[in-house]
């Protein structure tokens, strides 16, 4: 694996009055819902991440994962309760000031969400091309982020000649370029191969390891949850390595959904010796 | 069971106006306010008015065409058929360019507005586009908007003028009449009135294509399905809406300019 250069990994935060206190957690919900038509997909969830935690996210398909993904960064917007991204309020934030605080996250999506009539190069740069960034600190930008994936011979490709694992991969690079604060992953791994999974789930950790990113992973692929917890990625040698028998990641912690309301929030040795009859289940 | 069905059916015929009306508000008031996207402005007028160049001259043409040989008929009767130059022109500039010129670059363009963005809310872009901070209705929706009413401004001007030419041609070759007595009856009655009326139509026309066109994309659901579904009904309702506003249209300025 190739390491992703100084000047694209997360910059230190300033201390502005928009950004969260260090101690303070990056997200938090409070008595979350939200509904479209026919019953409550979300009902009365509260949880928080706190810096440089990582949160994973279960539950069976069609249980509200994605919508609650969705909330973080106000792509929808609930029905009741407070949700605090950065410290700010953005339940009822306007739109506008929205895009702004959307900046400071990152996001992969399902199927990766490329742009498929840009190329790879001008979906990464997305941002950039935005905010007018000089084309030769994009292109340079753009190298390192692809480098980081491992895709940087597909610059100059259209999303439509790469694989699923290729695009989500390069989804990751997108969300990776503008050195978020917060990267949320939409089931990054969902239909892809082993192999591919694994490759992913390795850039998941490398961002939660090398660059300490807060993040919130959506999976119903409990592998790709367990590695996560159970392995961390050696800058050394460049590829992730088991933790020692009997050990996990602190920082990785569980929250589990069903029917639309939050059942788990804890460590994955409470989640192995929980109670509910309905995580118990699911692990089996 | 009945009347709960028409009312749900009425209330989501209001809602739906609400919406059209909230989301065209927005798309207009856009260009009022920073940051504003003047490179998709260009492309999307390359696309929409060069890209519909050639139905709109070879439809202008024809209709002209069709228009000369249908009157000749007619005004030979009563010995008329010097007037055919005045006749194409004032039915082509007034009535039949705008209306046309609308028609087809709606079957051209509010379907592939409505396809392409419906398409990209579907595989989720257009939440990816928000998520990277980028206001879709100020990328995607204003430059189509503002594109689509100049470029049908210019078009309609190009089939008015291929129109008469059309008829032109019918007038000298198919019906052996003269040609110099054709475009002289065709320029000396036109007045200002009614250029101004074959003027102001595209304007609408080109806002109606546009704005129910990104509508429609920007509100589909249900996958593939979903976006044929919208790409049929931005081009039934736009198509629908231009003819209605025409005849709108009509009536005021006929009220405004009335006829000598």
């Amino acid at each position: 694996m190739t390491e992703m250069p100084a000047s694209a990994h997360p910059a230190p935060q300033d201390s502005g009055p928009t950004q969260a206190a260090d101690s303070s957690p990056v997200v938090a919900f409070h008595n979350v819902s939200i509904g479209f038509e026919g019953p409550p997909v979300l009902q009365d969830v509260g949880f928080s991440i706190a810096p440089g935690e990582t949160r994973i996210l279960l539950g069976p398909a069609g249980v509200g994962k994605s919508v609650l993904l969705k909330l973080i960064n106000g792509l929808l917007r609930p029905d009741q309760g407070s949700i605090l991204l950065f410290g700010q309020e953005i339940a009822t934030m306007r739109e506008e000031l929205l895009f702004a605080l959307r900046t400071r996250t990152g996001m992969v999506f399902q199927e990766g969400a490329l742009f498929d009539s840009l190329t790879v190069r001008d979906n990464v740069a997305y941002q950039l091309i935005q905010e007018r960034v000089p084309d030769d600190e994009i292109d340079a930008r753009v190298h390192q982020a692809l480098k980081f994936v491992e895709l940087d011979e597909t610059f100059d490709l259209y999303p439509g000649s790469l694989s699923g694992g290729m695009r989500r991969r390069v989804a990751i690079a997108r969300a990776l370029i503008h050195r978020p604060e917060l990267i949320l992953y939409d089931s990054p791994t969902g239909g892809l191969d082993p192999v591919t999974s694994t490759t992913i789930i390795e850039l998941v950790m490398k961002q939660r390891d090398v660059y300490r990113t807060p993040s919130i992973l959506v999976t119903h692929r409990l592998q790709d949850a367990f590695t996560l917890c159970t392995h961390r990625f050696d800058s050394e040698q460049g590829h992730m390595v088991p933790l020692p028998k009997g050990e996990t990641d602190p920082n990785t912690t569980f929250l589990m959904l069903e029917e639309g309301r939050l059942i788990f929030d804890g460590s994955i040795h409470e989640l192995l010796h929980t109670d509910n009859k309905f995580v118990r289940e699911f692990l089996e | 069971m009945a009347l709960e069905a028409i009312e749900r059916a009425a209330k989501s015929i209001v809602l739906t106006v609400q919406d059209y009306s909230l989301f065209s508000y927005r798309a207009v008031m856009n260009l009022f306010h920073p940051p504003r996207y003047w490179t998709d402005f260009l492309i999307q007028s390359n696309i929409i008015g060069v890209g519909s160049t050639t139905i709109v001259l070879l439809s202008g043409f024809f209709t002209g065409g069709v228009l000369a040989l249908q009157s000749a008929a007619t005004l030979s009767e009563f010995g008329a058929t010097a007037v055919t130059g005045r006749f194409v022109s004032l039915t082509m500039i007034r009535e039949l360019g705008p209306v046309l010129t609308g028609i087809m670059v709606a079957g051209r363009n509010a379907s592939s507005m409505a396809s392409e963005l419906g398409s990209m809310v579907v595989t989720e872009q257009i939440d990816a586009m928000r998520a990277l901070g980028v206001d879709p209705m100020r990328k995607l929706v204003t430059p189509r908007l503002f594109a689509c009413i100049s470029m049908l401004f210019f078009l309609t001007i190009l089939a008015d003028a291929f129109g008469i030419a059309g008829g032109g041609f019918v007038t000298v070759v198919m019906n052996h009449q003269n040609g110099t007595q054709y475009f002289s009856m065709a320029w000396e009655h036109l007045r200002y009135p009614d250029i101004v009326q074959g003027l102001v139509k595209p304007l609408v026309s080109g806002f109606l294509i546009a704005s129910i066109g990104c509508f429609y994309g920007m509100r589909t659901t249900g996958g593939t399905e979903g976006v044929g579904r919208s790409t049929i009904d931005a081009v039934v309702f736009s198509s629908v809406m231009i003819i209605f506003f025409d005849f709108l249209l009509t009536q005021v300025l006929l009220t405004v300019f009335p006829p000598l």
